[in-house]
């Protein structure tokens, strides 16, 4: 029981509401849960619970072989399968030094920025119909599905892709896949414009969105916010770029960031934008691969009981809710000694506490939509 | 920096409250004094050429044979672009450390899911409940000698193999 | 209604029964025939019709299964949802919670009594028609707030207190816009309001003068605001309030919220169309002259089609606009929408003193300014068609 001041003045006796928000809420993306303590509509509280979707990735990761292991990470994140793939196989090469074929590192990068488009238009779709745009979602997946048959074309899975494997790719991608690839790229570029005419450039959105639930420069470093998050509170930075991977510094992209030109920076709108703008980067990013794509194995021999020297170490690669960090330790025996997984919705979650306060309700739906946590990767 | 300089500026700083520095594996680390972790961190943090503002990861490792629970924190520094890999080794039987949670405050949550997982006690933390299981769980699973309970909250965790059920 | 009947009575159709009996038997029987016959059909076939404009306007198919592209739909819903089991949560408050969705049932069906849809078509004619329609469907804030209240459930709570502060607040517009054409009628009966007005366009009340154009935008925007439809649906809002007031419902009394919704949008229509549109005004042909029949017809026709394009644009704006915050709703009412409405209510006042010559070549103007606008928005709708892609399908070849 909250009295204030004020009540006692009037005689009026109030008392915060406190809410269950989840873990079957329509718009908690998953089974989150936040308990609310609200005046009214607005939050004064806001405590978010999470592990109704803990699977215990790490620690079946040390009683799986390596090569077992990989389906495995498909799961961390099933909306960005292919990083979580993508990452284990990089640590594990970096332990054992596994060459990767060249042909395989641009399947890699290819398959990777496919993925990466479907998980931002997940994200942005369904933060549309968060705000309450029903059209745009549909849109979004509409596009998506095309992506899950060109995923199925190239590995055999739609969601879960157990793609990428040590030492390159488990299938080659098909010259007729190519040619679809580009097909797609050619349909999918202008509906991004298509896109921001139905839903970003609306009054009505940005009015909900600009100058929301603002992360400050200082706040995205002390709560380690990553990916398009951190992009969105105007710190440049890309781990494609700046800790350079794979063959991204072969290619030519822009990191977008966060300008602050509507609303504040670091709000709703520029974490929102900085997805729309890497969507256009991906589809440039697949472009110059399907150019680039050289001759040649999709994956180096690798024995099959893979025992990598004993040995630690971290690798980072830039997943769609950003750095998707891998801390794996080998004893030199057949199964991994200690796998870590580190995500991005993890710290982006634990920064809700702080901005939700003062919000109104329906912004923390936009807060939680804007910020992109992904039930999955936050629980593991 | 190079990881060299870096521990060579905080040996000068904190003597022999670090140690062990290995510089020839993939992420170059040492070791601190779980007593001297939380100026450690501060000067990593606040040291304007260090400046390691973003504790990227923060993780434990189990290692029984050894008798002792490893912190291990991922250090990165976006202004000078370098990272850094700090350990602190603690009792197996009574693992307790200072919370980092006041120089980054992302260490909140890094910290509860260690204690839910390894039971590692963080002294100062602010909310130190399970974040992953439940708040009756028994045990920490992430260590090695973690043996499931039986039965939680009346349903049995045993299951019999495929295998058998269908020979039966 | 009552002419006929009396017309009957002097026949001698109903020979020794009390008047008042046969006018009671009669109301009866015209409202079971309007409701089960026109309302219930009429609700659910624009269930049907929105599911299905969606559909298209999202690359979807839709309904399509039920009967002829699935127009049969709504009575597989409506059956399937009263076979379902009626759950009333232990905690609610029993009596209000199964009462709430026939109040707010009723408020929208007492609205069909003094709908015009034709000369002669219309239950009762009532010389206060139009304030007729703002009281009773004043009674869905009644059912609606019970109905938030009785399920005992948060969310129910905060939806059912969201809908009484916006559907109050909206009502403020709207009948200042409703009070613009009853000054310039003269009357509020529904009837009398359309013979105001002429069948050509430049003669309705939409183009009298500039003031009524601009009432018109209001009176719709605070209608759909009044009949919780996107982007003022925050009462339901699922995606914040899981289905706010209705949380709790399940089986026919569900329906029935939703029955009152769809129903309600064909209300909000067919009241703009009375006040605005020349109602079912048809054009003085030869053909009508002497066949009453046709001229009944053409009458429904015209105001069930003016009525049922302002359905088909709620349901444009529905597929098409994100969700207003609950205070930026109440800013947009109490901020623009009042003061705007007053100064539109005193500019139609001013305008009613204006010769009967300016009067006319204002309307002409109007109607001009009016067309050029439809224009201009069909070209940009046309635009935004040309550019838009179709989906690009990909059957995977393994």
């Amino acid at each position: 029981m909250n009295e204030t001041a004020q009540d006692q003045d009037t005689g009026f006796h109030t008392e915060d509401m406190t809410i269950s928000v989840g873990p079957q809420h329509p718009s908690t993306h998953g089974v989150l849960r936040f308990v609310v303590k609200t005046d009214g509509e607005v939050i004064s509280e806001a405590i978010p619970d999470v592990g109704y979707l803990h699977r215990s990735i790490e620690k079946i990761g040390e009683k799986v072989t390596w090569h077992g292991y990989v389906p495995y990470t498909d799961r961390a994140d099933y909306l960005a399968a292919m990083f979580a793939n993508q990452v284990f196989c990089m640590a594990a090469e970096k332990l054992a030094g596994t060459p990767v074929t060249r042909r395989g590192e641009f399947c890699r990068v290819i398959a990777c920025e496919l993925n990466r488009l479907a998980s931002h238009l997940i994200s942005v779709g369904t933060f549309g119909q968060d705000i309450g745009a029903m059209t745009p979602f549909v849109h979004a997946l509409r596009e998506r599905e095309t992506i899950n048959n060109l995923m199925e074309e190239i590995c055999g899975a739609r969601l879960t892709y157990n793609y990428i494997r040590i030492g390159g790719v488990g299938y080659d991608i098909l010259p007729e896949t190519c040619t679809r690839i580009s097909e797609f790229l050619d349909h999918f570029e202008p509906i991004v414009d298509e896109f921001n005419r139905l839903l970003t450039g609306n009054k009505i959105f940005i009015e909900r969105l600009a100058g929301i639930a603002v992360v400050s420069k200082e706040d995205a470093l002390q709560y380690n916010l990553v990916g398009p998050n951190l992009r969105g509170a105007g710190i440049k930075w890309d781990i494609r770029r700046d800790i350079p991977y794979s063959v991204y510094p072969e290619l030519e992209f822009e990191i977008p960031v966060g300008t602050g030109h509507i609303g504040a920076l670091g709000d709703s709108f520029d974490r929102y934008w900085v997805r729309i703008r890497e969507l256009q980067e991906s589809c440039k990013i697949v472009r110059q691969c399907l150019k680039m794509l050289p001759k040649g194995p999709a994956i180096s021999k690798v024995a099959r009981k893979f025992k990598p020297a004993a040995g630690e170490c971290y690798v980072r690669v830039e997943a769609p809710r950003g750095d998707m960090g891998f801390y794996v330790i080998s004893d030199g025996s057949e199964y991994p000694y200690r796998v870590r997984i580190r995500t991005g919705s993890y710290t982006a979650m634990s920064i809700i506490d702080k901005l939700s306060k003062g919000i109104m309700l329906a912004d923390l739906i936009v807060l939680i939509g804007s910020l992109d946590v992904d039930a999955p990767e936050i629980d593991r | 920096m190079e990881p060299s300089e870096i521990f060579a500026r905080l040996e000068k700083q904190f003597a022999a409250k670090v140690s062990d520095f290995k510089g020839d594996v993939q992420e170059p680390y040492f070791s601190v004094d779980a007593e001297a972790i939380l100026e450690i961190c501060r000067f990593l943090r606040d040291d304007a050429e260090l400046k390691f503002e973003v504790l990227s990861d923060q993780t434990a490792v189990d290692w029984p044979k050894e008798e002792k629970i490893q912190v291990v924190y991922h250090l990165y520094s976006y202004a000078h672009r370098h990272q850094i890999v700090l350990k602190v080794d603690l009792p197996r039987d009574n693992p307790t450390i200072a919370t980092a949670e006041g120089i980054w405050k992302v260490a909140n949550w890094f910290e509860r899911e260690i204690f839910d997982l390894f039971g590692v006690i963080f002294e100062g933390h602010s909310d130190l409940r399970r974040i992953m299981l439940p708040e009756d769980w028994v045990g920490y699973p992430l260590r090695k000698d973690y043996v499931e309970q039986e039965e939680y909250d009346g349903i049995s965790t045993q299951r019999a193999p495929l295998v058998d059920k269908l020979m039966r | 209604m009552q002419a006929y009947l009396d017309q009957l009575i002097q026949g001698g159709a109903f020979a020794g029964m009390p008047r008042e009996v046969v006018y009671a038997i009669g109301m009866l029987l015209a409202a079971f025939i309007v409701l089960s016959a026109f309302v219930a059909p009429l609700a659910g076939v624009t269930s049907w019709l929105e599911r299905r404009v969606w559909a298209r306007m999202q690359s979807r198919v839709g309904p399509n299964r039920v009967g002829p592209q699935g127009i049969l739909q709504w009575l597989a819903d409506g059956i399937k949802n009263l076979l379902k089991e009626d759950i009333i949560p232990t905690a609610a408050d029993k009596k209000l919670f199964s009462l709430a969705p026939y109040i707010v049932f009723m408020g929208f069906l007492c609205a069909f009594v003094v709908i015009p849809f034709g000369g002669h078509l219309i239950v009762a004619d009532l010389n206060i028609g139009i304030l007729y329609i703002l009281a009773v469907t004043s009674l869905v804030v009644v059912g609606i707030l019970m109905a938030g209240w009785a399920s005992n459930n948060k969310w129910s709570l905060l939806g059912g207190m969201r809908s009484a502060a916006q559907i109050i607040s909206y009502e403020i517009p709207a009948g200042v816009s409703v009070l613009m054409i009853v000054f310039l009628a003269g009357t509020l009966s529904m009837q009398g309001i359309i013979k105001g007005q002429g069948w050509a366009p430049w003669d309705w009340y939409l183009f009298h003068n500039p003031f009524t154009f601009a009432g018109f935008f209001l009176y719709f925007t605070a209608a759909l605001a009044e009949g919780n439809r996107t982007p003022f649906d925050i009462p339901e809002a699922e995606s914040e309030l899981v289905a706010g007031y209705v949380t709790e419902y399940s089986g026919m009394r569900f329906l029935f919220f939703f029955f009152a919704e769809w129903g309600n949008l064909y209300v909000i229509g067919a009241v703009a169309t009375t006040l605005f549109l020349g109602g079912w005004q048809v054009p003085p042909l030869a053909i009508f002259e002497n066949s009453p029949m046709l001229l009944a017809v053409a009458q429904f026709v015209t105001f069930f089609l003016k009525a049922y394009l302002w359905v088909f644009v709620a349901m444009w704006i529905r597929a098409t606009l994100p969700r207003v915050r609950v205070d930026q709703l109440m800013s947009l009412c109490w901020k623009y929408m009042v003061p705007l409405s007053f100064i539109c209510l005193l500019g139609t006042v001013a305008f009613m003193f204006v010769p009967a010559d300016g009067q006319r070549i204002t309307s002409a103007a109007m109607f001009g300014l009016g067309v050029a606008i439809t224009i201009i928005f069909f070209l940009r709708v046309g635009f935004q068609i040309r550019q838009a892609k179709p989906e690009l399908y990909f059957k995977p070849h393994i």
